[in-house]
């Protein structure tokens, strides 16, 4: 190089004499606190793992009847709706987006199902149109098969998320308004389009059984109902059955089933799939993930059919639990706090792309645990609201400290 | 000598304003060019013309003798142009070894690649520790850690090591230096003359004079709008280059054009 570069390079970086020329070493902090940051912000799943395992413990030795296989099933059978909106809750919250039309979602596609497969549903023209211009007046009958019907449903669950998804990334409307807004939309249509009436459960049971399908249930050692003609005495108690008499045996929901495959596909598609890195990546950064070639409005459109199609699948699960079909399902108020409730103390963090849905599926169940346990202790039920708000806040300053773990 | 990178008569207007006014450009196999000009001059825009982060309204580019038009970074991208910029472009809550292969990841071999579309882990953090090693980036222990983790240099390390490894053509580094402090930089612009001595030819955009006349072999110099001129850092003095872009002083046969 010339004589001029070097002679001014000799200079100003003159103070560099005698300094240190390793640059990029990786040396280890030695504080117990400062690796136990650093343990926690690799393992997002960690904090509320730890705070179950405290809570079993506590209503464990507070409660005698805890520990039973009943008591346990019957926490997972009450979270099962919960937790699978929270995993469309939790996909959308880790592009640092919120989404409070998973309930409406939830309800409207159970409803949707019930009535286009049990019932079918007039589709007319409003009648201050064809007033006017009675050539336009028809009026058809919109019923499907029942395995159609939930084929249906789930379709308009995916359609109703990537309205959602499209007016966020291609509109660029914030997704707070977006599902606030389409939460209304959505739950008034649920109303108008069921005229506000309920299908029972008998109706579902004798026309449509496949939508009641994630009702029935696997007993552990439980004795199955008698056939025809024989004494309900005389039966044993088996291992697994399908059919078992109520009270006997241990019973698992095959919602709970569902929702842990469906827990356990997220975490491997989040963790394994390069879509999955790119969903963390537009939460975290959507102009550097851009930057680096990640499609990121195209993942956002995705992220949100695909928690509409999960909501559609919790809408489905809604009528096997609640035996009916109504549009009045206080899911479609509640689902959104439970969901996002879960999501929080499950450790995601709500600037996006921290946390995991395992870690979501553990939020969802120290809910369950708190309400269960605390129902067996037999305080108050409002300390279980009481807890869980505290554990909130507890979760959301975990999460700040560990977004400092650089600093 | 062909250049690698040539551009010709380029213009991109804002509104009313003129960021490339005619502007050309070339760049050679193998060199370090520094692009330097006053804030405002157009260089950012000239680079993202290059980039594909901008398209020009007129004028044409070619790529080894091919004319080319990106109509985004990811087309720059696959024909061979990698940029480091400014920001880095990096998910700070991901690992070096995900960001490394940011929107490029590899897949298994046979069915879990297929039909399970499963990340091959194994061959990225091995890839990685590679690149990394190449640029004496190295002692990582822990490939996995996240980026934001890193101190500045060691993220400008790793973006670098990214641009170094896949750039196959051109690697376009954006004010590398801006964030970091004197010793981070000289790490920096060491990493540069390594990636150069691949036979990588390398844009520089600076406004350090020093470190542009350290590392470049030849500087374009921009102003207003487009190029004033190109010299060598062993012809002119760093107040020469400052003059000039700065229009105090003008090179020898060249006439101010606004």
């Amino acid at each position: 190089m010339s004589n001029d570069a070097k002679s001014v390079s000799g200079t100003y970086e003159a103070g560099l004499k005698g300094a240190t020329e390793t640059v990029a070493e990786f040396h280890d902090d030695t504080g117990a606190l400062k690796r136990l940051q650093h343990w926690l912000h690799q393992t997002p799943s960690a904090v509320p793992l730890i705070v179950l395992m405290v809570a079993l413990a506590v209503f464990g030795l507070a409660a005698d009847n805890f520990f039973k296989a009943s008591t346990l099933s019957t926490i997972l059978q009450q979270i099962a709706i919960v937790g699978i909106l929270g995993c469309a809750q939790a996909l959308v919250v880790l592009t640092a987006g919120i989404d409070l039309s998973v309930g409406a979602i939830a309800v409207f596609c159970s409803v949707i199902m019930g009535f286009v497969g049990i019932t079918g549903i007039t589709i007319s023209m409003p009648d201050f149109i064809s007033a006017y211009l009675p050539f336009l007046e028809f009026s058809v009958l919109f019923k499907l098969p029942p395995a159609l019907a939930v084929a249906f449903g789930l379709l308009c669950g995916l359609l109703m998320g990537a309205t959602n998804g499209w007016l966020i990334a291609r509109m660029g409307l914030p997704p707070f308004i977006v599902t606030l807004g389409t939460w209304q939309i959505l739950l008034a249509a649920n109303f108008i389009f069921s005229a506000n009436e309920t299908i029972r459960s008998s109706d579902v049971d004798a026309t449509a059984p496949i939508l009641g399908f994630w009702g029935g249930d696997l007993t552990f050692y439980g004795t199955p109902r008698a056939p025809e003609g024989v004494e309900q005495s005389a039966m044993e108690t088996v291992a697994i059955t399908t059919n078992a008499m109520a009270g006997s045996g241990v019973k698992v929901l095959y919602a709970v089933f569902l929702m842990i495959a469906l827990v356990a596909i997220m975490a491997y598609v989040l963790r394994h799939t390069a879509w999955g890195r790119h969903v963390y990546a537009t939460g975290d950064d959507p102009v550097a993930a851009e930057l680096a070639g990640v499609p990121t409005k195209k993942v956002l459109i995705q992220v949100y059919a695909l928690a509409g199609l999960f909501c559609a699948i919790a809408g489905w699960v809604m009528i096997g639990r609640f035996g009916s079909v109504s549009p009045t399902a206080s899911t479609g108020q509640l689902g959104n706090i439970q969901s996002i409730t879960a999501v929080v103390i499950g450790g995601i963090s709500l600037f996006g792309g921290r946390g995991s849905i395992v870690g979501m599926f553990f939020g969802a169940l120290i809910v369950g645990v708190f309400e269960m346990g605390l129902r067996l202790v037999g305080t108050d039920p409002q300390w279980t609201f009481f807890l869980i708000g505290v554990l909130i806040i507890f979760a959301v300053a975990v999460d700040q400290w560990i977004r400092k773990v650089s600093g | 000598m062909e250049p690698i990178l040539k551009a010709r008569g380029l213009y991109k207007r804002y509104g009313r304003v003129t960021a490339l006014n005619n502007c050309d450009f070339e760049l050679y196999p193998g060199e370090i060019l520094a692009v330097i000009g006053d804030n405002g001059a157009g260089k950012s825009t000239l680079i993202k013309a290059v980039s594909g982060a901008v398209q020009p309204d007129e004028g044409h580019i070619w790529l080894d003798g091919h004319e080319i038009a990106f109509k985004n970074p990811i087309e720059a991208r696959a024909a061979g142009i990698e940029t480091v910029y400014q920001t880095l472009a990096m998910s700070p809550a991901l690992s070096i070894t995900d960001n490394m292969f940011m929107g490029r990841e590899l897949r298994k071999p046979g069915i879990m690649g297929t039909v399970f579309r499963k990340l091959d882990r194994a061959r990225m953090e091995a890839f990685a520790r590679e690149k990394l090693n190449d640029l004496g980036l190295m002692t990582i222990q822990n490939i996995n850690q996240a980026v934001e983790t890193l101190s500045g240099g060691q993220r400008q390390g790793v973006a670098v090591a990214r641009a170094a490894a896949f750039g196959s053509k051109v690697v376009i580094l954006d004010e590398p230096t801006a964030a970091l402090g004197v010793k981070e930089s000289r790490r920096v612009l060491e990493l540069i003359r390594d990636v150069r001595s691949r036979g990588i030819p390398i844009i520089l955009i600076s406004h350090n004079m020093p470190h542009v006349f350290e590392v470049a072999d030849r500087i374009h110099i921009h102003r207003l709008g487009s190029r004033l001129c190109v010299v060598k850092p062993q012809d002119y003095s760093m107040s020469d280059a400052v003059a000039f872009m700065t229009g105090a002083k003008l090179p020898e046969g060249v006439t101010e054009v606004a």
